[in-house]
């Protein structure tokens, strides 16, 4: 708002001054207010509860895997960094929230945090090394962390289960109320809780200066350099936040299913969540909340209609996304208002 | 969002569709979690194709007016949290009285807890992870454990002839069950076992592993990996690094030894000796009899192997239970039914279900790799009549 007022009244005495700047002004203004069509995501999840109560479980996981897509959306959408490595994340905080269950701590909110926290530190420091470099270097360093981890976690099979998984977590009601039932209405509420402050989170950042900032390292890196804005240290910022994020979505995953394996950590889940975000529209801030219910829901909808050959449908919807829809759906459903 | 609302609004409307069906008075639905997809298929569709062969050729032989309805998933593999949510679907909304099938041991354990939860018996037809009976008293398997297959070939290689051995593993609970075993009986028996190795399941290139082996110059060398690219693989190094000519007996489980692979393997494995539950080359006429009706269903040139027979008694021990009850059943009957059910006919020979332990009593036969016919095949040697899984006997409940 400050920039209105510093800027209204030298454009003011210009009477021939163009329009369009004053809209662009106040379209800045006004760009990180709510819309109305932002709480469709949430009305579509809470009907989604009272509606199909026998899906519960599936929602669960749609749920944390929006978070874990919309985490690698802060990286690739807004600052630019391609990565094959976001699952080390998601696989750090599912294992560490894993296993603190199996060894006696199953409270499920600092469970979480701790996730969160364990992510974000694995984050920092590799993010300190890898985002020195740039491009194909970068993406091939982030690979390298991933499986960097991914054998560690194999190595350690005393701590981890290795191969067989992580099995026998008991996570404790929350608030020593609500007991992760069968059906998954509690660990339906508890996702969709934990993503809504999420994405509160990260609706702000994006929205702030330094997101600004951040899209304008992703567009032009050098004029970034030349006015003086710390990139390196945006970037790692920012790389660290969305490493957290994963964590809490891993985090989830693993409190709700009961379970963690190797298959969290590996290039699957890396490019199988670069896939969901891209049919869904990256570096939108909703894309995730498109890509990842369109993407599980086919694939559990066609698993379920044809058990043995379902990949190929899959296989078929991305053809069509990559065919027809670039961008993602909402990169066509932008073309299409033009 | 939106798009999840529509694909649920159109799943409502099947369910609806489902609903608005006249229920038979009697239809017995059963969730049949399966591997489709994935490193693990081939064993999956070897699972499947004998459940439906059984339900094919014995639907007629249920209580009039009583139906079977078989909910197919595919569980993509060893992924527990994929297997544990379908089974979660499976009991919460598609309402089945029994699950039953699942390959990988991982699966199974993570489904067990809810088959307490919700009380419903569940059927293993192949994952062997020795505890998973322990785990939930609603499960019953007609499969096999690897202690109760590599205990028998630890004795076996100790009784003739082989003094020093050497062990190599996959790295998982299958690959720790088999290592333990085969030392037990290896050892007990006056064996020596003169190196252990743990191979991560990662790892498809087994030349290191073998060319340590054959430095080592044991008599004979106990390996176990998975059935399947694993088996495989290990074979093909086998034979390029010619332990055989450095004569070095191969001992091993079915796994590695899967009758349908064998007409892929040359005539490499000629020799190879390993313990099983099954052979397709058996001659025993329940087995003849099976092998035709595989064959009639499924071409000439079909084999079947242990995962078929596992999921042909599974479903005869489910057939015989709707019999038992004319199809109205509560999951403490139907499993009072499992832990005494008996099979003298199956075509693995007589199995009969412990009612202690929930795990199945069978023969472990020794079988040799001949050439039978032209075409390679386990051909069993030596019968261990109605072994017991060991394990649970030197492990009794706490």
């Amino acid at each position: 708002m400050a920039t209105e007022g510093l800027v209204r009244p030298r454009l003011k005495p210009a009477p021939r001054a163009p329009l369009a700047p004053q809209q662009a002004i106040d379209a800045f203004a006004r760009r990180h207010r709510y819309r109305w069509w932002e709480a469709l995501p949430w009305a579509a999840a809470i009907a989604a509860y009272v509606l199909f109560p026998s899906y519960l479980p599936l929602g669960a996981q749609i749920l944390a895997t929006i978070l874990f897509a919309l985490s690698a959306d802060l990286v690739l959408g807004y600052a630019g960094i391609v990565t094959l490595g976001h699952a080390a994340f998601f696989g750090t905080g599912a294992y560490t929230a894993g296993i603190l269950a199996v060894h006696g701590w199953g409270e499920p909110i600092t469970g979480l945090l701790a996730g969160t926290a364990a992510a974000a530190l694995i984050g920092f420091v590799s993010g300190w090394i890898v985002l020195r470099t740039t491009g194909l270097t970068l993406l091939m360093q982030t690979l390298v962390v991933a499986t960097l981890l991914y054998e560690a976690a194999n190595k350690a099979s005393w701590l981890t289960g290795g191969d067989d998984g992580l099995q026998g977590m008991e996570v404790w009601p929350i608030f020593g109320q609500f007991r992760f039932d069968m059906f998954g209405r509690t660990g339906y509420l508890y996702c969709l809780a934990v993503l809504f402050l999420c994405w509160l989170f990260a609706r702000h950042i994006v929205y702030s200066p330094f997101g600004r900032s951040l899209t304008g390292i992703r567009e032009n890196v050098r004029r970034m350099h030349a006015i003086g804005a710390p990139v390196r240290r945006r970037r790692l910022i920012i790389y660290t936040i969305a490493a957290g994020l994963a964590g809490t979505a891993g985090a989830l995953i693993a409190q709700t299913t009961g379970f963690v394996g190797l298959s969290f950590l590996n290039l699957e889940r890396s490019g199988g969540v670069l896939i969901m975000l891209i049919i869904g529209g990256v570096g939108r801030l909703y894309g995730a909340f498109i890509g990842v219910p369109l993407y599980m829901i086919a694939q559990n909808r066609f698993s379920e209609i044809e058990p043995v050959y379902w990949y190929f449908w899959i296989g078929l919807l991305m053809v069509l996304v990559v065919v027809f829809a670039r961008g993602g759906i909402l990169g066509l459903s932008e073309r299409l208002r033009q | 969002m939106l798009q999840q609302k529509i694909a649920g609004l159109a799943l409502a409307a099947a369910a609806l569709g489902a609903l608005a069906m006249p229920a038979a008075a009697q239809t017995v639905k059963i969730g049949f979690i399966d591997t489709y997809s994935g490193p693990f298929a081939q064993a999956g569709d070897e699972l499947d194709k004998g459940v439906k062969l059984y339900i094919k050729e014995h639907e007629k032989d249920l209580p009039p007016g009583v139906k079977i309805e078989l909910v197919t998933r595919d569980d993509t593999g060893p992924n527990p949290d994929v297997a544990k949510r379908v089974a979660q679907e499976l009991i919460t909304r598609d309402h089945v009285q029994l699950l039953a099938g699942e390959i990988a041991s991982p699966n199974a354990a993570a489904i067990a807890p809810l088959t307490a939860e919700a009380k419903i018996p569940f059927v293993i037809m192949n994952a062997a992870g020795v505890n998973i009976p322990r785990i939930s008293p609603y499960v019953v398997r007609v499969s096999f454990t690897l202690w109760q297959i590599s205990l028998p070939m630890g004795q076996w290689a100790a009784k003739n002839g082989f003094k020093k051995a050497y062990v190599a593993v996959s790295d998982f609970i299958p690959g720790h069950d088999a290592e333990a075993a085969f030392t037990k009986g290896f050892t007990d028996n006056g064996g020596e076992i003169i190196g252990t190795t743990r191979i991560p399941l990662s790892q498809l290139d087994f030349t290191p592993i073998l060319q340590r082996i054959k430095d080592a110059k044991p008599q004979a060398v106990f390996i176990f990996v998975p059935a399947g690219k694993y088996a495989t693989a290990v074979m093909k190094a086998w034979a390029d690094l010619g332990l055989k000519d450095a004569g070095i007996q191969l001992v091993t489980t079915q796994d590695v030894m899967l009758d349908e692979e064998l007409p892929n393997m040359g005539d490499i494995p000629l020799g190879i000796v390993s313990a099983g539950n099954y052979s397709s080359a058996a001659t025993r006429p329940q087995n003849k009899a099976f092998l035709s009706a595989w064959n009639q269903a499924y071409t000439e040139k079909a084999i079947p192997d242990m995962f078929s027979v596992g999921g042909w008694d599974g479903m005869a021990a489910i057939f015989d239970m709707i019999k038992a009850t004319k199809g109205k059943f509560t999951p403490d009957e139907a499993m009072n039914f499992f832990k005494t059910w008996k099979n003298p006919e199956s075509p693995r020979g007589p199995i009969a279900i412990d009612p202690e332990t929930r795990d199945i009593i069978q023969n472990i036969y020794l079988r040799r790799v001949e050439k039978v016919d032209g075409r390679l095949a386990n051909v069993e040697f030596e019968t261990i009549p109605q072994v017991k899984d060991p394990w649970k006997e030197l492990n009794p409940p706490k």
